[in-house]
């Protein structure tokens, strides 16, 4: 049973005043990712723009519990939540993990890939916005080629994006799933469904970042519309090895419709420098990736 | 009842944790700290004691896990050694910062490069200075009771502690260790009672981001800055040597084995010359000094037992007589000497007038045997400087021929 943008409950865990950027879509996300969690939930999170959404001592507009901890240790603090909450007999709380991409593709595979293994009980999100922004538009792994950043300033990055979620997907979660921060009740419908179920869950969820990509802040939901209508993000789940598309995707599947990706590209400054070249190369791996997606699906 | 078991340094450990009732434990082997945690998988396997055992994928996450475990009101265990230690730098400041009363075992053994499993103090002297206490142990007795002791003491102050003792020379050798009655234990260390609670009624923000000034919280009252948050570890640590005392002293009163010294002394009363050192080349040392007392030598020996917070006082106390002091260690600042032998010297200058000839011996890296003779060596050397007030330029190397 799904719910609809107009059902969403109205209890709030972001209260106003986080100290995001303007326009960021990480508060979008986490606000209606908190809705379907609830109160009776313990989040864990390293150094990354959530940090920063969480304020500063001694102030917090966050009302939910949360444990900071180092750069590379993000899965294994949870895992010491889930351990420490059995062993003190509270199993009545769901214990969240979540990193941004540098903290998940880079320095936190090791942990999230120990975790995993254990088959830890516990929701591992890693919100990507390409880059680390937190220390100011660092290229990661995640970054998309032909992106400009403050680590690859002249030359864009060649590399393409590392695939995470396949990675994550060998580990064999109980629940996969991804997301973007354009389609808050897909948000909420998953998470309300992770939340249900026991062992390790991981979820993508795809954020713009104005400041790091280089667009108007008015543009944030407009952006991350494009990326999943240009199938450069597609919305997906998987539970007990079963593959579902979703929402837009699914719908995009089911139409045959996808947008070329240059609007998306053209929309951001990031992307000022990529080379026909690259674009044509961007292109062609979106295609490949969504032919796969889509044969998986069953279309 | 208590019973005499022939243990080695690690099963100490690992019984020790059992008797301590610990909840949460995480571990990464390293030798020759290994078979604390197959030996507590065991009793964890068996339903000998009851807790979660996460067999994590790397020291960081072992030190991950106990933190956060420990914020939400579990009592933690974990061990390592050398790379392993270094591996879990970042998270030592974490914990020490998290104010988590994590204890945590060292097996102390060399660092790479090159390879060594074999003994020597540098992995946690390397980490002095991370905000976390340490003891260190002189035989598999004491093991066993500095942890006990160490969960007594990190429980009152709200600081980690590690209980260090020497990799093969005491953790794979076998020894007679009495066991204390588990009901004794339960009595001398009470469950673990976490200043603070998870509520999801009331959540909180633990570890956030903090200012270079104090701010205002929402309820008007003035709250610390990061400088205000480590003033306070420092304030702690510095009221810490009575509280680990009384913990010594009220163990005394139930196991009958005094701990209320911070150091191991031996025939110091009218000794001449002192033999300062740490861990088990302490116990070589008396050796050493009772062939020395024989020859007519006044020798006596001063182990650190507690070396953060330092001893500074009684250390100043036990060495102010002596006319010479042999600084003997198995670790090195490299460029300059001994942190033990600093030590001294700072502490010596700062409360006392009196000056005796400290001589700094670097010896037993990577397992090198540290021979009687090696000991009657120095306190020839040190003697002779001694009478002719010769200082002494740098640290000498003792047994590092090729
Ligand atoms: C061991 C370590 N290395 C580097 C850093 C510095 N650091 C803090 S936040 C950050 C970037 C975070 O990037 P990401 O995880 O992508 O999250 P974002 O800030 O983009 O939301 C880095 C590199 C750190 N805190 N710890
Ligand atoms: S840098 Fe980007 S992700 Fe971080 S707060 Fe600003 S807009 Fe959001």
């Amino acid at each position: 049973m799904s719910v609809t943008t107009m059902e969403l409950p109205e209890v709030e865990y972001i209260l106003p005043g986080t100290r995001t950027c303007a326009g960021c879509g990480l508060p979008i996300a986490y606000r209606h990712m908190l809705k379907a969690l609830g109160p009776k939930m313990i989040m864990t999170h390293p150094a990354c723009c959530l940090t920063i959404l969480h304020g500063i001592y001694p102030k917090t507009p966050v009302a939910i519990n949360a444990v900071n901890n180092t750069f590379a240790g993000t899965a294994a603090s949870a895992s010491g939540l889930v351990a420490g909450l059995k062993a003190t007999g509270r199993t009545d709380y769901t214990v969240v993990a979540m990193a941004g991409d540098g903290g998940t593709f880079d320095m936190g595979i090791q942990a999230l890939s120990g975790a995993a293994e254990r088959e830890t009980d516990f929701i591992y999100v890693c919100y990507d916005n390409e880059a680390y922004m937190n220390t100011g538009v660092q290229r990661s792994s995640a970054t998309p080629s032909g992106a400009v950043t403050t680590t690859t300033p002249v030359i864009p990055k060649e590399q393409a994006k590392k695939d995470f979620i396949q990675i994550m997907e060998a580990h064999d979660p109980a629940y996969l799933a991804t997301m973007c921060s354009s389609y808050p009740a897909d948000i909420y419908n998953k998470f309300l469904k992770a939340k249900a179920i026991k062992g390790t869950r991981f979820i993508h969820m795809a954020v713009p970042c104005p400041t790091g990509w280089s667009f108007p802040t008015k543009d944030t939901v407009k952006i991350g519309r494009l990326a999943v209508e240009s199938a450069v993000v597609v919305l997906y789940e998987v539970e007990n090895g079963a593959f579902r598309l979703t929402g837009k995707s699914l719908s995009m599947a089911r139409s045959g419709k996808k947008q070329p990706v240059n609007e998306y590209l053209e929309m951001q400054g990031r992307f000022k420098r990529i080379s026909a070249e690259q674009l044509a190369e961007f292109q062609r791996q979106i295609d490949v990736k969504w032919e796969r997606f889509r044969k998986r699906a069953g279309f | 009842m208590g019973q005499t078991l022939i243990l080695t340094g690690t099963q100490a450990a690992a019984l020790a944790a059992k008797l301590c009732r610990v909840q949460v434990i995480a571990a990464y082997p390293i030798t020759p700290q290994s078979k604390i945690p197959e030996v507590l998988s065991e009793y964890v396997e068996k339903g000998e004691l009851q807790a979660e055992f996460v067999r994590v994928e790397s020291e960081h996450s072992a030190m991950g896990v106990c933190i956060s475990a420990s914020l939400v009101g579990a009592r933690v265990f974990t061990a390592t050694a050398a790379n392993g230690l270094a591996y879990m730098h970042e998270q030592l400041h974490w914990a020490a910062g998290a104010r988590v009363p994590v204890v945590m075992p060292v097996t102390n053994r060399g660092l790479g490069a090159p390879w060594t499993i074999l003994n020597d103090m540098q992995d946690t002297i390397a980490q002095r200075d991370t905000g976390w206490m340490q003891f260190y142990c002189m035989n598999n007795q004491e093991v066993l009771d500095q942890v006990i002791l160490a969960y007594k003491v990190a429980e009152q102050l709200m600081v980690p502690t590690m209980v260090c003792f020497d990799g093969f020379r005491l953790s794979h050798t076998m020894m007679p260790v009495s066991i204390p009655a588990q009901s004794d234990v339960d009595k001398y260390l009470p469950p673990y009672e976490p200043l603070h609670s998870i509520d999801s009624g009331n959540p909180v923000n633990i570890n956030p981001v903090v200012m270079t000034d104090p701010l205002r919280g929402p309820d008007g009252e003035l709250c610390p800055s990061y400088m205000g948050f480590r003033f306070r570890l420092q304030e702690t640590m510095e009221s810490a040597l009575p509280v680990i005392a009384e913990a010594g002293r009220s163990f005394a009163e139930r196991f009958g084995r005094s701990y209320e010294d911070n150091l191991h002394r031996y025939r110091t009363e009218d000794a001449e010359f002192i033999f300062l050192t740490m861990g088990s080349l302490a116990s070589e040392a008396s050796d050493t000094v009772d062939i020395l007392r024989e020859r007519g030598v006044k020798a006596g020996v001063v182990g650190i037992r507690v070396f953060r917070p330092f001893p500074a006082a009684s250390l100043v106390e036990a060495t102010c007589r002596a006319k010479s002091v042999a600084v003997v260690e198995k670790a090195i600042s490299y460029g300059y000497e001994g942190a033990l032998a600093t030590e001294l010297k700072a502490a010596l200058f700062s409360r006392n007038g009196h000056r005796p000839v400290i001589y700094n011996y670097i010896t037993g890296l990577g397992g090198k045997d540290v021979k009687p003779t090696d000991l009657l060596e120095v306190a020839q050397e040190i003697i002779n400087g001694a009478a002719g007030n010769i200082p002494q330029e740098k640290p000498r190397w003792l047994g590092y021929g090729v």
